[in-house]
């Protein structure tokens, strides 16, 4: 047993920090939000180059998956910077498609995948089978170039959507995909793709609420460490401290869950991975939420304001916590997929 | 990155598996705290050492099995998914046997450990003080030096197991003079019906006698009982503690199956439609898969880190072991909260396990304590006053 990521896997983490440091993303998510969407479709085409989007495909379809251990380790580098657009939705429709491949449907993977996967389009979708239920709101369908709306028995491209609107995170805007459009695919494999679809977007939120809350944990040790108040930092009073001992202990339990979910669907064990992706889902979801309530108390008034780039993180922690599916959702998966003979 | 035993693992867990079903009591024992239930409990690791179940992880010339950690967390896997009983001597197995095994002489090892792997010798610690329990360092009860030996006095408490245990291990002061309170700290051993010791069983929540207070007047310990050296005891109690919060005083293995009995609990009383508590037990379910993937991470970096192939290594946990502590005493309590909620307290299965988790915020240095160390080690933030 080798439970730790291998030197391949930290590097790849390690020049995704980099260029996403390099890049300023708070400033394209600023962007972003306002409906400029340049910016952020730069950070896009990196990322694709990166490699990004072709984990969860197949190497006929020029991806180099599916990865879902690396897929984890991208996502926590995402939600690390706070990249805003459609990566988890885009890496679920790849899955969709690839899964459809699979499954002896080749045209849709042919005409979307080579576009998709080199970062040049970005794809949202929908999933309301009574199985895969998230909800009828698609991430970023105003920019995306792809709409699957994956319903029970059928998969179609959406001929278009309508009525954008913020989310709680100003960066996530949401849209109703209009309904009808292109069959492209019905039946089992139709109901196939959907639910690894919905596995493959729960494991890439799952790792972005990681990396958002390691994100929020460590702007707010730094700031403790340097705020002053009564003659000494704040960050050495035990209420303090102990409140953002909890912030870690969350996460790093969230984070075995999340690559043991990743693992799980890597190696194809249905069982293992049903309950390990909804564990983390639930897990990371929490943790992340915990992250930014503690973040914005020991930040003071200054973690409430919108020209702080901490809102970002803050505001995206409680939005994909209920994204592809709520809490409530995911914990009855738990209960009903675990062993207990 | 992968979750796979090899075949030599694969075979070593059916080993255990197929003991374990022929020899686990089909009905529980009593209660260890209580007498009746601590001689059977002691009889159990007779049985468990006869046939080298005791102590897997310790080197086969004192009665183990040589087997490293990923052997050791796979055994607690099947040891608590068997219903096995609990484990009397834990105090002694866990906390005194690696320091034995790391600052004891081959003296100490060769006549301590056999009986203490066979149940025949069950030891209790005695570290805290009345007036010293997270302040450790500020411990009073005193060695003093003798021809042959130390002479001890003084008073310890909380010392669990100690009602009805043979041996206890302990810090004693053994130099008044010196500067930091940590300093001039001496490792001894000593037996509970020595002369000069009286025992005061103390009755924990539910009054049974778990813990006990311990007045030592004028009680000789021969040089033979000393670990390491007089006046290094806290730096070698420290490397105890470090292991106790680490990674084998609470195996996943025990709460795997706390787990996976609360969710049989709940399949077969529980109520579909109340899903707030359907909820708790789901997290019962991932904590305990999250505790287990937590310690596989831990326990294969630790691995990879003995045979020189992983970069991120070490050979014991350090503070990590904080978090650790944290996440497994208050998910015991959580996991026992949502059966009493399910069951009614009434429901004698879980009371005594409940009874048992309260204590474990407490013990093995308060959840308060590991919160300092995670802030000011791992997340390195200033110290300050507590």
């Amino acid at each position: 047993m080798r439970f730790f990521l291998d030197d391949e896997q930290r590097a790849f983490a390690r020049s995704l920090d980099g260029m996403l440091t390099a890049a300023d993303v708070p400033g394209a998510a600023r962007d972003w939000a306002a409906g400029e969407h340049a910016s952020g479709l730069a950070v896009w085409r990196r990322l694709g180059e990166a490699g990004v989007f072709g984990l969860a495909a197949p190497e006929e379809y020029e991806g180099v998956g599916p990865l879902p251990v690396e897929t984890a380790v991208a996502f926590v580098e995402l939600g690390r910077h706070a990249v805003p657009g459609p990566a988890v939705e885009t890496v679920a429709a790849v899955a969709l498609l690839s899964r459809l491949a699979g499954l002896g449907v080749p045209e849709p993977p042919k005409r979307f995948l080579p576009a998709l996967v080199g970062g040049r389009v970005s794809a949202t979708l929908t999933l309301t089978g009574t199985r895969t239920n998230t909800g009828p709101l698609a991430l970023d369908a105003d920019t995306a170039g792809v709409l699957l709306a994956a319903g029970d028995g059928e998969v179609r491209l959406a001929p278009g959507q309508a009525g954008t609107r913020a989310s709680l995170d100003p960066t996530r805007r949401l849209g109703r995909l209009l309904p009808g459009g292109e069959l492209l695919a019905s039946g089992e494999p139709a109901d196939a793709a959907a639910r690894r679809a919905l596995d493959w977007a729960a494991l890439a939120t799952a790792a972005q609420c990681l990396g958002v809350g390691y994100a929020l944990l460590d702007r707010t040790v730094a700031y403790v460490k340097g705020r002053t108040q009564f003659g000494v930092p704040v960050g050495s009073f035990q209420a303090v401290k102990h409140r953002l001992a909890d912030v870690l202990v969350a996460l790093e339990f969230a984070r075995p869950l999340v690559f043991g979910a990743a693992v799980s669907l890597r190696d194809g064990n249905r069982a293992a991975a049903r309950v390990d992706l909804a564990a983390a889902k639930v897990t990371a979801g929490d943790a992340a939420h915990h992250a930014a309530r503690a973040a914005l108390q020991l930040h003071g008034a200054l973690g409430y304001t919108a020209e702080y780039d901490l809102s970002l993180w803050l505001l995206k922690a409680r939005a994909l916590r209920g994204a592809w599916g709520g809490a409530g959702m995911w914990r009855g998966r738990v209960v009903e997929g675990a062993g207990g003979s | 990155m992968d979750l796979d035993f090899s075949a030599e693992e694969e075979e070593f867990r059916r080993e255990a598996r197929a003991w374990l079903a022929a020899h686990v009591p089909a009905r529980p024992l009593p209660s260890l705290e209580t007498e009746e239930g601590f001689a059977a409990h002691r009889a159990w690791e007779g049985e468990l050492a006869a046939d080298r179940w005791s102590v897997v992880s310790w080197p086969e010339e004192y009665g183990g099995r040589g087997a490293g950690i990923v052997k050791w967390l796979l055994f607690e896997e099947e040891y608590y998914a068997a219903g096995a009983p609990g484990r009397v001597s834990q105090n002694g197995i866990s906390l005194l046997a690696p320091t034995l095994l790391d600052h004891g002489t081959p003296e100490q090892r060769a006549l301590l450990l056999p009986p203490m792997a066979s149940g025949e010798t069950i030891w209790a610690q005695a570290w805290s003080e009345p007036e010293s329990g997270s302040d450790l360092a500020s411990l009073r009860s005193t060695a003093r030096r003798v021809r042959g030996g130390w002479v001890l006095n003084g008073q310890k408490t909380w010392s669990s197991r100690a009602a009805f245990a043979d041996r206890a291990f302990g810090l004693f002061r053994s130099d008044p003079d010196t500067d930091r309170p940590h300093r001039g700290l001496t490792y001894l051993m000593f037996p509970l019906d020595a002369e000069g010791v009286t025992v005061r069983p103390i009755g924990r929540l539910d009054g049974k006698p778990a813990f006990a207070e311990l007045f030592l007047d004028d009680v000789f310990v021969p040089d033979e009982d000393v670990i390491g050296e007089p006046g290094q005891g806290w730096r070698i109690a420290m490397s105890t503690t470090g292991d106790e919060r680490g990674l084998t005083l609470r195996s996943p293995g025990r709460f795997l199956a706390t787990a996976d009995r609360l969710l049989r609990d709940w399949r077969a009383h529980g109520d579909p439609a109340d899903t707030a508590l359907r909820d708790r037990v789901a997290d019962a379910v991932l904590g305990a898969r999250a505790y287990q993937l937590f310690t596989w991470a831990n326990a294969s970096r630790l691995a990879a880190g003995s045979s020189g192939e992983a970069s991120e290594s070490g050979r014991s946990m350090g503070a990590e072991s904080s978090l650790n502590k944290v996440f497994w005493s208050e998910y015991d309590i959580a996991v026992h909260e949502t059966a009493l909620d399910l069951l009614g307290t009434e429901c004698g299965d879980w009371t005594e396990g409940y009874v048992f988790a309260l204590a474990g915020p407490i013990y093995a240095g308060t959840n308060e304590i590991q919160r300092d160390i995670i802030a000011e080690r791992l997340l390195g933030l200033p110290k300050g006053r507590r």
